[in-house]
């Protein structure tokens, strides 16, 4: 805590001094988005002259400097529960900017397209099937030869957002997961190793032959790694894409947009994705911020949300659908100041 | 007079300011691990679970996963760094091969641990993985036993820049004592220079110990990070400091914020102790060093 107020101290002293010059935002979290921030903002500054910082130094990070006020937005992946919003000293809101996707990954010989079902990987996941040739694995996926292998699951070692979604999948597919295992960014995994980012989950799997783990969507296509299709709540195997993470999404949304989605009823939609939002005061007057300021912010996220979404899909991110941005939009014009409106 | 005086101020406000580091630096760590204190005690220490998503947390595995990784690399690197610090120290103190040598045992204390890390991952953990597969156990290639083995060549430099140092030290007198009583060159590195400067061994092998249980990135990469206690040198494991490293940037919960800022404070008490222990442990040999020569 008292790193961050240090921090909070120095940053307000840098932004103090560029008073003088245009209005410079400030924001800091989730580290899954930044890629696709650190373009969105450059584009932003040099388009419209106004600076954004932002630091990935992750969700946790993030959460608690809106909290403690020391930032003008924060960003997380996962949306914070009706218990943890409490803590706020003001009501928040969330903006979702994009949606990712958990894939899993596999080293078999060839490396083969497969074929995943849910109770497939949570058994994978809860050590029940051990061997690459089980029945079970075989069964939906009969083209392929699959050899006496010993699974070795690799799971992320560190806190992150995408072992929240991958968790989060599993909690509701599987009840047994969700009794032993549950939830988080962190959790006690029943089995396997754990690697510290997508950079230390896929050195894993690539070196041992019969490992299986999770990575980031964006990442795998980067990288060229094999990833598998997983059936979804209509019964569809869908190979995971920024088009089916997109469609996913394309379900009946709550207002506030605090949703996950994970086993979605989507018909094409892939089952392992998840929002990542922008968090802000709803009154940003709460936030300690000028009206300038706050004017600034509202803009920023109301092009982050349209404009900005075309680039999205060259940094394999998906674009938010269409039922996701009527909500947002909604919830973007519900910002104020001081009870003022910002945005018509 | 007055030069003296404002030196000797400049001296002891450096001197206080160190203390009252060490000092905060100790009670932020209490602050911040208060509430992990209050709900788990001492019971943190012993407990078997880390659990975030029930909130059990407890250390024993990253407690075992440290202190076998180090002791193992400590012994791993004894009969290195010992041959080393004799090879320059006693053997050839000056010329080509020596400097060519100092410098490069110098320069491995220089190398980030990242790169430790990736050597351990891409080159060790393969020759690892086939030794296992030989002695049919899981081909994991991460673990224990590697993890031990890139620490040992990390602190190799520690202990034995201290040690050569020392060893230069022995008075030459006792050394040409010791040749003209007819001793061979092994007797007198054995009976003479050796014990002469055991403590300055010891304190560079503190040193060294103090390097290895600190150490995260490179253990990170190459332990598995496996949160049950190990059961095997082959088998996976994960070390206090890994862990504060891995989770800390996505604690939302303050419980466990909390617990691993607690691990924090026990990784300070227990480093704390080691150096506390060792320096007694250098004191004795002195006396004993005394007595007999």
């Amino acid at each position: 805590m008292k790193k961050i107020f240090v921090m909070g101290f120095l940053i307000s002293l840098i932004s103090g001094s560029a008073l003088f010059a245009r209005v410079e935002l400030l924001g800091a979290g989730a580290t899954f988005p930044y890629p696709l921030y650190s373009k969105m903002f450059d584009v932003y500054h040099k388009a419209y002259g106004v600076k954004v910082n932002y630091q990935s130094i992750g969700s946790g990070g993030g959460i608690r400097q809106i909290r403690e006020r020391t930032v003008d937005f924060g960003a997380s992946d996962a949306f914070l529960s009706d218990e943890e919003m409490k803590k706020f000293p003001a009501p928040l809101v969330h903006i979702p900017i994009t949606a990712g996707a958990v894939v899993i990954t596999y080293n078999i010989p060839g490396n083969p397209e497969l074929k995943l079902t849910p109770e497939i990987i949570a058994d994978i996941f809860l050590g029940k099937i051990k061997k690459w040739n089980d029945e079970r694995i075989k069964k939906i996926n009969p083209e392929i030869n699959l050899p006496d292998l010993d699974i070795v699951v690799v799971h992320r070692s560190d806190g992150s957002g995408t072992t929240f979604i991958f968790t989060d999948y599993l909690s509701k597919v599987s009840k047994e997961w969700k009794q032993k295992v549950g939830k988080g960014k962190s959790i006690n995994w029943p089995t396997g190793l754990g690697g510290k980012g997508n950079e230390g989950v896929s050195a894993l799997v690539k070196q041992i032959p019969g490992a299986i783990g999770y990575v980031e969507l964006a990442y795998a296509i980067q990288n060229k790694m094999p990833y598998a299709l997983v059936k979804n709540k209509s019964g569809n195997f869908i190979k995971p894409s920024p088009e089916s993470v997109s469609l996913a999404a394309d379900i009946d949304l709550p207002d506030d947009m605090r949703v996950s989605l994970t086993n979605t009823g989507a018909k094409y939609g892939y089952p392992i994705s998840g929002f990542t939002w922008i968090i802000v005061y709803k009154d940003l007057s709460k936030a300690g911020i000028s009206y300038e300021k706050a004017k600034e912010l509202v803009k920023l996220l109301w092009w982050m949300t349209h404009e900005g979404q075309k680039y999205c899909k060259p940094l394999h991110y998906a674009p938010l659908s269409k039922k996701a941005l009527e909500k947002t939009e909604k919830i973007i014009k519900s910002i104020v100041y001081n009870g003022k409106k910002l945005l018509e | 007079m007055k030069t003296d005086k404002i030196f000797k101020g400049i001296l002891w406000i450096s001197g206080l300011f160190l203390f009252f580091i060490f000092l905060l630096i100790f009670i932020s760590l209490f602050k911040g691990s208060f509430l992990s204190i209050k709900s788990f005690g001492l019971g943190f220490l012993f407990s078997k679970e880390w659990n975030p998503v029930t909130e059990k947390f407890g250390m024993l595995p990253f407690l075992a996963g440290t202190l076998i990784t180090s002791i193992i690399a400590l012994l791993i690197s004894l009969p290195f760094s010992l041959s080393i610090a004799l090879f320059l120290g006693e053997y050839f103190k000056t010329g080509f091969i020596s400097k060519f040598l100092s410098y490069t045992t110098d320069l491995l204390a220089g190398i980030p641990s990242v790169i430790y890390g990736f050597w351990g991952l891409y080159l060790l953990v393969p020759l690892i993985r086939k030794l296992e597969i030989k002695l049919h156990v899981t081909p994991y290639g991460v673990g224990i036993l590697t993890a031990s083995l890139v620490l040992a060549v990390m602190i190799i430099p520690y202990a034995s820049s201290i040690a050569r140092e020392i060893i230069k030290l022995v008075p030459g007198d006792l050394i040409e004592a010791g040749y003209s009583l007819g001793a061979t060159r092994y007797e007198v590195v054995k009976k003479i220079v050796i014990p002469y400067s055991a403590s300055g061994i010891f304190a560079g092998l503190l040193l060294s110990f103090g390097r290895a249980f600190g150490e995260i990135m490179a253990v990170t990469m190459v332990i598995g990070n496996f949160n049950f206690l190990p059961k095997s040198i082959f088998s996976p494991a994960n070390t206090m400091a890994s862990v504060i490293a891995n989770e800390f940037t996505e604690a939302v919960k303050d419980i466990h914020l909390s617990s691993l800022i607690h691990i924090g404070l026990w990784l300070f008490i227990i480093t704390f102790l080691i150096n506390f222990v060792g320096n007694i442990v250098i004191k004795k040999f002195k006396v004993n060093e005394r007595i007999t020569g």
